[in-house]
């Protein structure tokens, strides 16, 4: 009697779930078969999803003409010297909150905490106007530098290091280790996983940061993918093809990283609802 | 003790220090510059702002544009997140079913668009949006309905964009709600139906108050999100027509990056400030509410 009801049932709840997939799953298709088409292909109604006669005119078009290597290159860097120094300033600030006793500790976590609420655009302007006094516009330095130091990095490292054994801790001091030994041998080591999931979430986040490169990077030499795709679709308005390309260079990345470190970037959503 | 004292503050500074130089001073400083006229004239030599007062934020209140860049936003808003938190509900809901037969293949394919690019995939997006080759037109045809222009009728742009957004963020908010729905044990449900509770009274008496700290966290999440509507509006339509998709950043960054009127963009900054800081108070309060009963 059961089975005999839970039948259509399954039916109907898999069914949903395919039809949003389809949803979920159309554009990205859609982008890829537009970014192999000619303009001839481009412009044809219905739409032909499997195109009759592929090209790789738009991906040439756009390493060519357009030079998307260059904002390729600029956004590897950026993100990857964002993730690297943001998780040793962020575990050595979590580790200092969650392992040792000073005066002002929790006023200034607060301090740290209380930043989260605080939006990027706020802080923008005079960033912007204090990386134009120094000369950084146009630089890595002024894409990298305010990435750096997030309050959530810092909160984040601090709940794992706390709950590491002190113990640990203790008998590597009695042994006469340093105290950058200690960190750098026993601590760092034991919050491989705290790095992973947080590294993939900044990693993620610096690669698909737009306002700020965006303000930063007047100079095309200096323009990191978002900025590049922005501008090639606002410059090449009507070629869908080479706008399609440029789209599947910034976001394919991102998606194969994904689907390679897959259960890190879960542990990335699971941590981040936490902090509610 | 002394010594531990000092080492820690060597842990800690290069993130103080950082914070401070590019967080904390610069939501001072950008108050500051809110009460001044600083232009473009001024970034060439700061010494050229001159101190206003509130003379912003009352030329703010006389701005049309930003009165409508307001109301685009929080058009956008107040559709848009209610609309978001319920399907990604629903979508968990789904997800979390016993029935489901491809529990990782789903969570793959819905999270997927939460990790693209919003500039890519809104580049994308104007594509699907055609009115005269996207595959939403087709879409929309197989099921007998018309298309309208969507990117270029002030009635529809909107919506297009308040689609794509949800879209957009559906999979990472169903993720959310699972990890929710998952920790509800599964003894509370046995007792509703021991009580005679069905499918929805289950849902309804016991999910929905189980769940609501979730709930108010990615209602949250998603407020604080939307309430700084940029990159989509930028590459979807650039405000149009007829600025129907103008919105608060939009405008801020027209004003701050497009004419240097840096000191008005920062008044309007502080009004965003104030728009996600009241709205948080005011979820926060719901969330009292709400807590009680669970």
């Amino acid at each position: 009697m059961k089975r005999a009801k839970s039948v259509p049932l399954a039916l109907v709840i898999n069914l949903l779930l395919v039809i949003g997939l389809v949803c979920m799953a159309a554009p990205f298709a859609w982008m890829l078969s537009t970014s192999f088409k000619g303009t001839k292909d481009i412009f044809r109604y219905p739409p032909q999803w499997i195109p009759s006669r592929p090209t790789l005119d738009n991906y040439t078009k756009l390493f060519r003409t357009v030079n998307i290597a260059r904002p390729f290159a600029n956004t590897v860097i950026t993100a990857v010297s964002i993730t690297a120094l943001s998780l040793l300033v962020c575990s050595m600030a979590g580790y200092a909150f969650a392992k040792f006793d000073f005066p002002g500790k929790d006023v200034l976590f607060m301090g740290v905490l209380g930043t989260l609420m605080v939006p990027g655009q706020i802080t923008m302007i005079p960033v912007f106007l204090l990386l134009k006094k120094l000369g950084l516009l146009n630089s890595y330095a002024g894409l990298v530098l305010p990435g750096i130091a997030s309050a959530f990095g810092i909160f984040f490292m601090r709940q794992f290091i706390v709950t590491l054994p002190n113990e640990l801790l203790e008998a590597a001091r009695i042994d006469g280790a340093g105290e950058f030994f200690t960190f750098n041998r026993i601590v760092l080591p034991l919050c491989k996983p705290a790095l992973a999931t947080l590294g993939i979430l900044n990693f993620t986040g610096s690669w698909n940061n737009f306002l700020w490169p965006l303000i930063i990077s007047t100079d095309e030499s200096m323009y990191t993918l978002p900025v590049a795709v922005a501008s090639l679709a606002g410059q090449y308005a009507t070629e869908y093809g080479l706008q399609m390309a440029g789209s599947v260079v910034v976001i394919m990345p991102i998606v194969i990283f994904f689907m390679l470190a897959q259960q890190w970037f879960m542990e990335g959503i699971a941590m981040t609802g936490m902090k509610g | 003790m002394q010594r531990r004292a000092r080492v820690a503050y060597m842990f800690l500074a290069p993130a103080l220090i950082l914070m401070m130089v590019f967080v904390v001073v610069p939501v001072v400083a950008s108050f500051v510059m809110s009460l001044t006229d600083f232009n473009i004239r001024a970034l060439a030599n700061w010494g050229n702002a001159r101190f206003i007062g509130f003379g912003n934020y009352i030329r703010l209140f006389g701005d049309e544009l930003f009165w409508k860049a307001l109301r685009n936003t929080l058009y956008f808003v107040g559709i848009g997140v209610p609309l978001a938190v319920t399907l990604s509900l629903l979508l968990a809901a789904l997800l979390n079913s016993p029935l489901n037969r491809a529990k990782s293949l789903f969570r793959i394919g819905y999270y997927l668009p939460s990790i693209t690019e919003t500039v890519a995939i809104a580049v994308v997006w104007r594509w699907v949006l055609n009115s005269r080759y996207g595959i939403l037109k087709q879409a929309l045809e197989m099921v007998g309905l018309d298309s309208p222009n969507w990117l270029g009728d002030p009635a529809w742009a909107m919506p297009a964009i308040i689609m794509m957004a949800v879209w957009k963020g559906l999979g990472h908010n169903a993720l959310i709600f699972l990890a929710g729905l998952q920790s509800i044990p599964s003894t509370v449900y046995e007792a509703a139906q021991i009580d005679g509770a069905n499918g929805w009274e289950q849902f309804r008496f016991v999910t929905l108050p189980l769940l609501a700290p979730t709930t108010f966290f990615v209602g949250t999440m998603t407020l604080i999100g939307y309430l700084q509507l940029f990159a989509e509006p930028y590459t979807l339509t650039d405000g149009g027509p007829l600025d129907a998709t103008l919105s608060i950043v939009l405008y801020m960054y027209r004003h701050g990056f497009k004419f240097f009127n840096l000191g008005y963009a920062s008044a309007m900054a502080y009004v965003l400030f104030g728009l996600i800081f009241v709205a948080t108070l005011l979820t926060m309060k719901r969330k009292g509410e709400e807590v009680t009963f669970g």
